[in-house]
């Protein structure tokens, strides 16, 4: 061992260029290996319990994409009316209201009712939890998911406002409406956890102002808008609990078939497979040219490694001379593989954690990936196995040339 | 009551090697040397003087033929059979790069002593009692060996043969490298220390010059001579 690592020392200017090539290439394979199982994980456990998600008429995914994933937009809203005579339906048990079209420093606000707290489901059918406060009671009052108060540090009766439209920066704010945080989520690993939570009549309250978008010339105060009806006039979807699972499929062809204005229902998990299904031949692709990258250094350290058989005959010559078997000088070149292979799957572990850690948010705020640090799971730890088989496997190629040549050329050193 | 026969040191009968590549071949007819006999040998390039050495070495076997080294049948031994018994009693001085350059010198004494399985605490008490005879001082021990003197290198080389307490030292002409001086003092130093030992000294050179140091000669050229007084 002492001598594989002297050794390579020795060598330390081609192995440091060797160990960087491959450190990059195994956090590439690992990284979408570890992409891949938390987006599967993170997109299936997303929702959980609800048999059709309902929309403004538009693709499943798209659908599927505002409603759960709280990415892009809805291409038109659903009326009131319409809503509550769909859940009207003797077979339908639960409903659920969405309304998204405002945000708060970046993160989506979506109104609902108190059916959300009750009814939603994540994961293997977990209901939310309230980490801290009660859901909301009044108009102006919100729960914040888990990330949110966490990311931007609120506690339980501080004041927030929220801003028109979902994008990071907006010009049209209801600085005149203030929301106070009544409640705070436990983490669910979910879009949920970057949501901010709001009752449907404050949807309508905090748009009184507004006219088409743009800011009406008088304003109308909180107290004002206390006032008013605010039973809402539209939603972006809503999410459906039936009596029966066998009734899915009869609900969702009524729904689809509504007279009164065009909507989709979907099945949630099968627009959750078709998605998964359209980003795996990507991934697959992904994984695909990982493990060409991860062969090519692999080659590459090899290729090294012959190149070097040469220069090192005399040192070969020298273990021989002392008594070393051939097989010493076969495993000697299979430490040094092997521990050069260590130390990048080490150091490709380090960079991996760190690029999460540095892109976790980004990839949760604009993917809606949830993607958890802890590399190291079975999988990680298989690929590892793998890598190591791989290199050994190619590292019996020089190992083999250093026992060949040394019987061969015994004390000699052919120049 | 008669003296019990000594084991000769080496000893060769009808020993043959073959060459499949070029069809040449080497054949040493009879050769025996006593314990703590040196012998030199002499030849031109090609005349088969490493062949010899790899086949007393026990890296390559003989086609036919008997060679024992200290009593031991190497002609009858298993590849690390062969390798153990070069370990524990065969030491090889080469004539220059005798060292792992990125071993320091102390750890290049030790590696005859590693692959001969000997303790490490009492093999470095040792080598550096070994290093100090050869005149190599504690202020190198653990420098690199590519950091010192060609000469300095030839001395730890024979500290890293001689560790082991071989029965047999093997020199491939070690003093190539080194000036007329330097061949000098290392011949004495060589010499003095396989004696101190009681091992047995095959030397190979071509410079005729060298023979003055030994007492007996086999040339390469005419084996069937076998060993001659110089």
């Amino acid at each position: 061992m002492k001598l594989a690592r002297l050794s390579l020392w020795n060598r330390r200017g081609t192995v440091l260029m060797t160990w960087l090539s491959l450190t990059i290439s195994i956090a590439l394979l690992i990284g979408i290996n570890h992409l891949r199982i938390e987006a599967k994980t993170s997109f299936t456990s997303t929702v959980s319990g609800t048999d059709l998600i309902v929309g403004a008429r538009s693709g499943q995914l798209n659908l599927l994409l505002y409603s759960v994933f709280r990415i892009g937009n809805a291409t038109a809203n659903i009326s009131w009316p319409s809503y509550q005579r769909i859940i009207k339906h003797p077979q339908i048990a639960w409903s659920i209201p969405i309304s998204l079209g405002d945000s708060h420093r970046g993160y989506r606000v979506m109104g609902t009712n108190s059916d959300y707290f009750t009814y939603y489901r994540y994961a293997n059918n977990q209901p939310l939890v309230l980490r801290q406060g009660q859901p909301f009671a009044s108009v102006f009052d919100t729960v914040l998911g888990a990330e949110v108060a966490q990311k931007l540090g609120y506690k339980l009766g501080q004041q927030i406002e929220l801003s028109h439209g979902v994008g990071a920066v907006s010009f049209s704010q209801h600085k005149n409406k203030p929301f106070t945080v009544v409640g705070i989520l436990a983490r669910t690993g979910t879009p949920v956890d970057q949501t901010v939570h709001v009752n449907l009549e404050a949807i309508e309250a905090i748009h009184l102002d507004l006219q088409q978008g743009a800011p009406k010339p008088t304003q109308v105060t909180r107290e004002q808008a206390l006032a008013h009806d605010l039973t809402p006039k539209a939603i972006t979807a809503f999410m459906l609990g039936l009596t029966s699972r066998m009734a899915t499929f009869t609900v969702q062809r009524q729904i689809n078939e509504f007279k009164t204005e065009p909507l989709t229902a979907i099945l949630p998990g099968v627009a959750l497979a078709e998605l998964w299904q359209m980003l795996g031949m990507v991934e697959g692709l992904l994984l695909l040219i990982s493990l060409l990258v991860l062969l090519a250094a692999l080659v590459g350290m090899i290729t090294t490694l012959l190149a070097s058989m040469k220069e090192r005959q005399r040192e070969m010559a020298i273990l021989r001379a002392a008594g070393a078997h051939p097989w010493y000088l076969f495993v000697l070149i299979q430490l040094e593989v092997l521990l050069v292979t260590l130390a990048s799957m080490l150091s490709a572990c380090v960079l991996l954690f760190m690029s999460l850690v540095l892109l976790q948010d980004k990839l949760a705020a604009d993917f809606g990936l949830f993607i958890s640090l802890n590399i190291l799971n079975q999988a990680t730890l298989y690929w590892a196995v793998g890598i190591l088989a791989l290199s050994s496997v190619l590292a019996t190629i020089p190992g083999m040339l250093a026992y060949r040549n040394t019987l061969a050329d015994g004390l000699t050193v052919r120049l | 009551m008669t003296d019990k026969p000594k084991i000769p040191a080496i000893e060769l009968k009808q020993l043959q090697f073959y060459y499949l590549a070029n069809g040449w071949q080497l054949n040493v007819p009879e050769l025996s040397l006593r314990v703590g006999q040196h012998l030199f040998v002499r030849g031109a390039s090609g005349s088969g003087k490493t062949t010899l050495l790899n086949l007393l070495c026990g890296i390559t076997k003989p086609v036919s033929g008997e060679l024992y080294v200290s009593g031991q049948a190497l002609h009858r031994l298993s590849s690390s059979a062969r390798d153990s018994l070069r370990a524990k009693h065969i030491g090889v001085v080469f004539q220059q790069l005798n060292l792992i350059p990125y071993l320091s010198v102390l750890d290049n004494t030790l590696l005859s002593s590693h692959f001969a399985g000997q303790n490490k605490a009492d093999a470095t008490v040792r080598a550096k009692v070994l290093l100090q005879r050869l005149g190599l001082e504690s202020t190198i021990w653990h420098q690199k060996a590519a950091a010192i003197s060609v000469g300095q290198q030839q001395r730890v080389a024979i500290a890293r043969a001689l560790l082991p307490k071989p029965t047999l030292l093997i020199a491939d002409e070690p003093t190539s490298a080194l000036d007329s001086d330097n061949r000098d003092a290392f011949m004495k130093v060589m010499l003095a220390e396989a004696d101190s030992n009681g091992c047995t000294v095959i030397f190979v050179s071509h410079d005729q010059s060298l023979a003055q140091y030994f007492a007996y000669q086999l040339t390469m050229q005419n084996l069937a001579l076998g060993v001659q007084p110089c």
